[in-house]
């Protein structure tokens, strides 16, 4: 798996957002394993420095970040927003989201491919939120993308894989291209699912900071993900619709 | 004389709230607002200043400031 020329070890992006305490934060991104966390950008108020002390905690972990465009509804918003990420955060990578729906924050795969051809000929290395459309997806990479990152199910939902079919579609149609389920995984074998299904990685944030115990569930979708992955490349039987007995037949003793 | 090195009383919107201050350039802006030795970035009505631009970037009467820092993000 190659983002843009860094090839992690642990294939799960972790969110930083919605945790109980930022010590909670860091001891789950620990538990994780993840090498990549997503962060985001908001107003500074220069009394309370909320976001200075943010930044110290991530750099202390001493993993990549991932930074997003979350609540942007225009390219235009989008594109800025990345632009004050690359300098804040010194990384061309900008997971890119252009929402256009409100209430289940479906992107607005029009404005996507417009802002992602945008800002990658600005130079910036971009992880697109999508859905699982072929058409858009191949628009993404034409568009310069070398990461596809269409989602589970609406972001927060835990719902999981929505779209099987769709996202098996999808990886067949790119079997070079890095694809990360991102949003709508809300338990481990979600995860399991999608990795099983030929995916890279696996993005989540809700599923882990919104547990009960939010240290083992990243646990828990650390194993899952290398589960499902390792399952993938074993190669899964194939199912069927009767049943086939494990037992051999031959040598069953005549009993009646 | 004295007059030219003071900078103007401008009445902007820093964050979406309105703000009276005595700057002529968006960095002066940033150490009247107490962001001097703070990450942050910059917009300016809505296109983006670099860092290295707040000096020579003026401001005007109306000005919308947007000034962001990393934050929690999924």
């Amino acid at each position: 798996m190659d983002f843009y020329g860094f090839e992690p070890t642990s294939r799960l992006l972790l969110g930083t957002s919605q945790y109980p305490s930022p010590a909670i934060l860091a001891e789950a991104v620990r538990a994780s394993g993840a090498e990549i966390v997503t962060v985001s950008l908001r107003r500074e108020a220069a009394r309370l420095r909320e976001g200075q002390e943010f930044w110290r905690l991530i750099r202390e972990l001493g993993v990549r970040v991932l930074p997003n465009t979350a609540g942007c509804h225009s390219v235009k918003e989008a594109v800025t927003t990345a632009e004050m990420a690359r300098e804040i955060f010194g990384t061309p990578w900008i997971k890119l989201e252009v929402i256009g729906e409100a209430d289940t924050l479906q992107p607005d795969v029009f404005g996507l491919v417009e802002a992602a051809r945008a800002l990658a000929a600005d130079g910036f290395e971009v992880f697109p939120y999508t859905t699982e459309d072929l058409v858009v997806a191949e628009r993404l990479v034409e568009a310069g993308c070398r990461v596809l990152m269409p989602w589970g199910a609406p972001i927060g939902s835990g719902k999981g894989l929505n779209n099987v079919f769709g996202l098996r579609a999808l990886r067949a149609h790119f079997p070079e291209i890095p694809l990360v389920v991102d949003a709508g995984v809300g338990l481990p074998s979600h995860a399991a699912a999608a990795m099983e299904l030929g995916y890279d990685a696996i993005l989540l944030n809700t599923a882990v900071a919104k547990a009960g115990d939010p240290v083992a569930m990243a646990k828990a979708f650390a194993l899952a993900i290398e589960s499902g992955r390792l399952a993938r490349r074993a190669g899964p039987m194939e199912p069927r619709d009767m049943a086939a007995p494990s037992t051999p037949v031959l040598g069953r003793a005549q009993l009646l | 004389m004295d007059d030219l090195t003071v900078p103007p009383r401008l009445t902007l919107v820093v964050n979406g709230e309105p703000a009276e201050i005595a700057a002529a350039d968006l960095a002066g802006a940033l150490i009247v607002l107490g962001f001097e030795d703070a990450i942050v970035a910059t917009a300016l009505n809505g296109n983006f200043v670099p860092a290295r631009k707040r000096a020579a970037t003026r401001l005007n009467e109306g000005d919308r400031i947007e000034i962001v820092a990393p934050r929690q993000g999924g």
